[in-house]
């Protein structure tokens, strides 16, 4: 009795939460057919939107994974400095608000900041620009690869790395022939989920993107625009696109955990 | 190293050094607005960190140990405020919570409704924190207490709850601490009302107004109540694996 008064309880606070909440927005979406949802998308400050969002995803994510994965080395395998100091900047990114990490962008390019200064002396435009909101999403994305990468390192120690430099592989070789390899489920769901970051961020871009529609907005600003413009379409639209991606993004780290647990089973038995 | 503190340390610095004026401090302080909104944000993280406790662990408790048709889906819903864009939770709440009504409930522009906007995107910490520590637990010291009379209140209260105190407060602290910065979600359903305004809006608002000294002060109280908190979860922890 307890037991189902539980399950039921728990079950109908997710769906009234979650579940009929994101189908009520696909419902919403396509209430008037599909036609209107293809206009809306094909518009051009949709696709400006969208391709200012993948202009940023392209280039930040491969920033992160890059410094993620060299970050996540040094961490585990050699005597960093001060390592409290270095994991408490790495995780600095999720215990700021993303309004805050876009504010200290702000101040740093802008006119008074210390490279903003630099940069508006010489003219090179940072702030308001898809630069700023680059720098911005690499900020906010920073932790994930890192904080994937090193318990993995961690754990399948030293002994196989040694093997191969006593077999004579240089220390790259030996990187990207063990190393990178065992970690490399690490790497992919770190991966995944800063391109789900970048992609979803913002908080953090709003304070730094000129906000100009056609221009500066990625999906998520272009979602706010067109709700504060009245144009539920292109908003319900432009949001479902946006939970689409982020629904393969929940399906595709579901199905790379199971087989992450798996291969971790088979190289400790 | 040095890629790590250009890109973090030198904008957090900034941001430190722009909050370092005393004008602005005495601005945010004797500005009644911006004290309101922080006593708020203050209350309403505290609440959903409570109310995340209690969910959480029954959440946690059902996708643990009980079992029907569908587990594994609901068990993957779970991580999807987290998949969600902040701003697509808004634009959700909005519709289902919103202005037209479908459920008959209109909470935009109410405290209400950022309440329901932050229980949104908090809710995976606890369910996260307690489901491992649920699994690990060992079923024959409650069959145990069983045995020995224990009511199915007293096993929990006297054996699970201890068990799991750690990993629920530390995702409730993980929940208080995301939410008392959190923007993108409540945006939308606050509806520009000065009233459901939380921190990071007054943060915002203030860059918009070219005052971002002030949104410096308010984002150094934010971070500093979250050093706080983490501090006193780390002194909190600390206590308890000494005694148990």
């Amino acid at each position: 009795m307890g037991r189902y008064a539980l399950r039921y309880g728990v079950l109908a606070y997710l769906s009234m939460l979650l579940v009929v909440p994101v189908g009520m927005i696909a419902y919403r979406t396509f209430q008037h057919g599909v036609s209107p949802v293809w206009d809306a998308l094909s518009s051009d400050s949709a696709t400006s939107a969208i391709k200012l969002s993948l202009l940023i995803a392209a280039i930040a994510v491969p920033i992160n994974v890059v410094f993620g994965i060299a970050t996540g080395w040094l961490l585990a395998r050699r005597k960093m400095p001060v390592p409290w100091l270095v994991n408490a900047i790495i995780n600095l990114p999720f215990a700021m608000s993303p309004v805050i990490i876009g504010l200290a962008v702000f101040q740093l390019y802008g006119r008074t900041g210390w490279i903003g200064q630099y940069l508006f002396d010489h003219q090179i435009p940072v702030l308001f620009t898809w630069k700023a909101m680059v720098i911005a999403t690499v900020f906010i994305s920073l932790p994930f690869v890192v904080r994937e990468v090193v318990p993995v390192l961690e754990e399948i120690g030293t002994d196989q790395e040694q093997a191969a430099e006593v077999l004579g592989a240089t220390a790259l070789q030996g990187f990207f022939r063990v190393t990178l390899p065992a970690i490399r489920w690490a790497v992919v769901y770190g991966t995944i989920l800063t391109v789900a970051r970048a992609l979803g961020e913002y908080g953090a871009v709003n304070l730094v993107s000129s906000n100009i529609v056609g221009q500066g907005l990625t999906l998520p600003l272009y979602v706010d625009n067109r709700v504060n413009q009245l144009d539920p379409t292109s908003a319900y639209s432009a949001g479902l696109l946006l939970a689409v991606i982020s629904l393969i993004i929940l399906v595709g780290m579901t199905t790379l955990s199971g087989r992450r647990h798996r291969t971790a089973e088979e190289t400790t038995a | 190293m040095l890629y790590l503190s250009l890109l973090v340390g030198l904008p957090v610095a900034a941001l430190i050094s722009l909050s370092a004026d005393s004008t602005a401090w005495s601005a945010v302080y004797h500005d009644a607005h911006t004290r309101t909104v922080l006593e708020f944000t203050f209350a309403v993280s505290l609440a959903v960190a409570v109310l995340n406790s209690i969910t959480g662990v029954a959440l946690a408790w059902v996708l643990v140990r009980d079992d029907f048709p569908g587990k594994r889906i609901v068990n993957a819903l779970i991580d999807l405020p987290f998949a969600l864009p902040t701003i697509v939770a808004g634009l959700v709440l909005l519709t289902l919570y919103g202005p037209t009504k479908p459920v008959g409930l209109n909470v935009a522009g109410t405290r209400v409704g950022v309440l329901f906007a932050l229980l949104f995107v908090s809710l995976p910490f606890v369910v996260r924190a307690v489901q491992p520590v649920l699994l690990t637990l060992e079923r024959e010291v409650e069959d145990a207490a069983a045995c020995l009379g224990a009511k199915q209140w007293t096993i929990f209260w006297r054996i699970i709850l201890p068990a799991i105190r750690p990993a629920a407060l530390t995702g409730a602290t993980l929940a208080f601490a995301r939410v008392m910065g959190e923007f993108g979600s409540v945006v939308l359903i606050s509806g520009n009302i000065p009233r459901t305004e939380i921190a990071s809006q007054v943060i915002f608002n203030d860059v918009e107004n070219g005052a971002p000294a002030q949104a410096a002060v308010v984002g150094i109280i934010l971070l500093g109540t979250a050093l706080v908190v983490f501090v006193l979860l780390g002194l909190l922890m600390r206590r308890w694996t000494r005694h148990g």
